[in-house]
């Protein structure tokens, strides 16, 4: 690699984009490190406050955004709580990337009939499909993970609607031109 | 916003939760059924002495060292009757429902379990 004028790396400024993806990845982590300060029965079963900012995200300024502020929050969240690398970080960085895979391609590809909840439901039981590929691959080397299967379906399937609805209505309530101006609110 | 949730959802919404709500039933249905015996398997010292479905009505007598091991069997649970080792264990455990739970006569070498469709563990691996 070409040694970097001085000059050059000063003249690197955030843009328009990056504001915005900092802004809304503010948004997420803060909302994934309140929900860890919830006691919660089961490790893998947890609201994902953080999504209902992915979804906003991905609804309004598309796929690349959202990826950013999905893996952004899963970084930068797992930094703040003291998990990064840790196996619970894995676990979170393959259910993200799974979730915003899904969820991009359920954005663009399902019928116009089918709105936010649908793309925030598909999201959540892919994320717990990547976990679970995850934690039966490597941490749990045993088809008993699996037991778990209806738990966390059924979380997957209540938060998913929570958050989904949330979303809508975050959108419904913030229209384009006042999304501009007005700072995130959850 | 208040009670216009219902807005948010479109038909096609809908349709996925039902559809994913179905999912999560199927994978309650597949995933704990294992909790179901629906046989059993008698054991007299060491070797299988008899595997019997969960679904009749049966008494079976097994012979080891002290005598006869008195077993019971009923539709959906199973039971040492009578045992003629000197604690009692076995019979004292009861009737056994779940799949993978076992009763052990050691001093008579009898063994009785309850297996279902697949089998992780049994009571002992807890």
């Amino acid at each position: 690699m070409a040694a970097i004028d001085p000059m050059t790396a000063l003249r690197i400024k955030p843009d328009a984009d990056d504001e915005r993806i900092a802004r809304f990845a503010a948004a997420a982590i803060a909302l994934s490190i309140a929900e860890a300060a919830f006691p919660l029965p089961l490790p893998g079963v947890k609201p994902g406050l953080a999504n209902i900012i992915t979804l906003i995200v991905l609804s309004r300024h598309g796929f690349r955004d959202a990826l950013w502020v999905g893996l952004l929050r899963v970084f930068a969240g797992s930094l703040l709580l003291g998990q990064f690398l840790a196996p619970g970080f894995f676990l979170s960085l393959c259910g993200a990337l799974a979730s915003l895979m899904v969820m991009g391609l359920a954005a663009r590809f399902l019928p116009k009939n089918f709105g936010l909840v649908s793309v925030s439901l598909l999201g959540s039981f892919a994320h717990i499909a990547g976990q679970l590929v995850v934690a039966r691959l490597w941490l749990v080397p045993h088809d008993g993970v699996f037991y778990l299967v209806p738990v966390f379906a059924s979380a997957a399937l209540v938060f998913g609607l929570a958050n989904g609805l949330a979303a809508a209505a975050w959108l419904r309530a913030h229209p384009l031109n006042t999304c501009a101006t007005t700072p995130p609110r959850a | 916003m208040q009670a216009h949730w219902r807005h948010l959802m479109k038909g096609g919404d809908w349709l996925m939760l039902v559809m994913l709500g179905g999912a999560v039933i199927v994978s309650f249905l597949l995933m704990w059924r294992g909790g179901a015996a629906d046989k059993v398997v008698v054991r007299a010292g060491g070797k299988v002495f008899a595997e019997v479905r969960l679904a009749e009505s049966k008494v079976l007598d097994v012979p080891g060292p002290l005598g006869l091991t008195r077993i019971e069997i009923q539709p959906g649970r199973a039971r040492v009757a009578a045992d003629p080792g000197p604690r009692q264990y076995c019979v004292r455990q009861g009737w056994l429902t779940a799949a993978n739970s076992i009763a052990i006569c050691a001093p008579n070498e009898v063994s009785l379990s309850l297996v279902g469709r697949n089998r992780p563990y049994d009571s002992l691996a807890y």
